[in-house]
């Protein structure tokens, strides 16, 4: 296709604006898929969304017309037309007549030119709330790079992950135990405020899940662990320090209490609970299946805990 | 990833070179788009249906007057969900960065633009009112008048412009844009027209049924005008500061 002496030259003189218009497109296009930082995202899509624009334009474009504005000569109400011929009497006579095929012509069309001004205040106004968006991912994560924030969303849901876990498959949860033992005792005393909200948010979600399918947990499982490996390299970095702890003291527990009430199979909440005394106040907690109990078990987990260190 | 992200990126590339093969030449008349029906009976018909010499006018607020309307209503929508999104997001990381700026506006900023804001304030209304017969309508001026807020909240401080503009009558000139677009809809379906039918409101009014055409399609761009210039600021504001409405650029 491109061998071809004709096409090239078709591609680069007669159809230029519509390559321009690829062009740009792909660069908006690669910026969505490729780039890590959101902004950057954002700003392909701007690209991308330009390339729309133009290639609208470029197709609504016609020679030698002007603007989709009547002239004054051509208006049919116009006072410009009826005073400039001075024949106001023939023109009320008449009426306002249709404008004639020929000079349709001159007058480029309108239709592309409305679309494209919508798109553009749309635009605007969808690129703040993207924008708006990024700020509060900002605040919430402490980064707007995709590949981390991916890895602070998976560290989260390893972190709700082993209340499913004890339930169904018990090796690997002890696995991620081992993994995060040394952690956990390393720190397990001190971010006690920055770990309430976070179980409080996903327990419900966890629950669902443990009751709905058991496959996805299993398999969702074995990405944590595989996520962790990854995230050991990475928390080296700037990502947050509360998290892995976080993590580990949810997940922690969570075997330790599921050797400990195997008889019961206690299902999700004691692992969030305390590690030690008060399997008793905990397991009391486990049978209301409402939204309250993650707060309650976290308030359960935050006063055992004081006690035990 | 990057490379393997170039495959689709550039397969869709040769689609689109390979589609740019059937699409008209630049500014042939003859082009598919210029020759439909739609198109030629917009140019043909305008003046004679609204009196409206601007045609781009005339589609945008009158042939394609829910288009529009639905267009605007994104618009709002977009500034509530900002406005939404970041409500008192800032408030709780207190130390993340500091927006506060104690220099003092500059004096050749600020006089400049207490001389430009009137000019750029009257020239919205100009763009809104006369969009008619020239280029411009509700969402030119909407973003003019807009921006000349953002100019007042950029030489001295988001609070300046705050106390001109506060945020909640932001939120209510934005829904009084919208209410007016639909109320001009709705009033020409109660006088037994369809939705946005304004010819219908030559039955209060007392102009033909074109020239009630050409003066709803005025109050319709001024509804949009409203809609546009509260959500541009409130837009600004939110961004510029993450929502704490204090400090600012």
């Amino acid at each position: 296709m491109f061998e071809d002496g004709g096409i090239i030259n078709e591609l680069f003189i007669e159809r230029l604006n519509y390559l321009i218009y690829v062009v740009l497109l792909l660069i908006g296009l690669h910026a969505m898929i490729a780039k890590n930082n959101l902004i950057k995202k954002l700003i392909g899509m701007s690209i991308f969304q330009t390339a729309i624009i133009l290639f609208y334009v470029s197709v609504g474009v016609k020679e030698g017309a002007t603007i989709p504005i009547y002239l004054p000569e051509h208006d049919p109400h116009g006072s410009h037309a009826t005073h400039a011929e001075g024949n106001q009497t023939t023109e009320q006579n008449h009426g306002p007549v249709v404008l004639e095929a020929g000079l349709v012509k001159g007058y480029s069309n309108p239709l592309p030119h409305v679309l494209m001004l919508t798109a553009i205040v749309v635009g605007v106004a969808t690129l703040g709330l993207a924008l708006a968006l990024c700020q509060r991912i900002y605040q919430g994560y402490g980064t707007i790079e995709e590949d981390e924030l991916l890895a602070q969303i998976e560290k989260q849901e390893t972190r709700t992950q082993p209340r499913v876990v004890s339930k169904e498959s018990k090796p690997k949860a002890v696995a991620v135990k081992k993994a995060s033992t040394a952690k956990a005792k390393a720190s397990n005393t001190k971010p006690k405020s920055s770990a309430k909200p976070t179980p409080k948010k996903l327990a419900p979600k966890s629950q669902a899940k443990s009751l709905s399918s058991t496959s996805k947990a299993s398999s969702s499982q074995s990405a944590s662990v595989k996520s962790k490996a990854r995230r050991a390299v990475a928390k080296s970095t700037t990502t947050s320090k509360v998290k892995p702890v976080t993590k580990a003291k949810s997940s922690a527990p969570a075997k330790s209490a599921s050797v400990k009430s195997k008889a019961k199979r206690a299902p999700a909440k004691p692992k969030t609970a305390s590690k030690a005394k008060p399997a008793t106040k905990t397991k009391s907690t486990t049978n209301p299946k409402s939204s309250t109990t993650p707060k309650k078990s976290t308030s359960a987990k935050a006063r055992p805990r004081t006690p035990k260190k | 990833m990057k490379k393997l992200s170039l495959i689709p990126v550039l397969l869709v590339g040769v689609l689109l070179i390979y589609a740019a093969k059937d699409f008209p030449e630049w500014g042939s008349p003859s082009s598919p788009a210029s020759k439909s029906p739609v198109s030629s009976h917009f140019i043909a018909n305008t003046g004679v249906d609204t009196e409206v010499p601007n045609m781009v006018t005339a589609v945008l607020a009158d042939y394609r007057g829910f288009d529009t309307m639905f267009e605007t209503v994104v618009v709002f929508i977009a500034g509530m969900a900002v406005l939404a999104i970041l409500k008192n997001s800032g408030t709780k990381k207190s130390g993340a960065r500091e927006f506060e700026v104690d220099a003092e506006p500059d004096i050749i900023v600020t006089n400049t633009v207490r001389l430009l804001v009137p000019v750029i304030q009257i020239f919205a209304f100009y763009v809104l009112a006369h969009g008619h017969v020239s280029p411009g309508g509700g969402f030119q001026g909407g973003v003019v008048m807009g921006a000349s807020f953002i100019l007042i909240a950029l030489s001295w401080d988001l609070e300046t412009a705050l106390a001109r503009f506060p945020l909640d009558r932001c939120t209510i000139v934005a829904g009084a844009g919208i209410i007016l677009y639909a109320g001009i809809g709705l009033l020409s379906m109660f006088l037994g027209g369809e939705f946005l039918d304004y010819a219908e409101l030559a039955k209060i009014f007392p102009v033909s049924r074109e020239m009630a055409r050409y003066h709803a399609m005025l109050g319709v761009e001024i509804g949009v005008g409203l809609t546009v210039t509260a959500i541009m600021f409130s837009l600004y504001a939110n961004l510029s500061t993450e929502g704490r409405l204090k400090g600012g650029l």
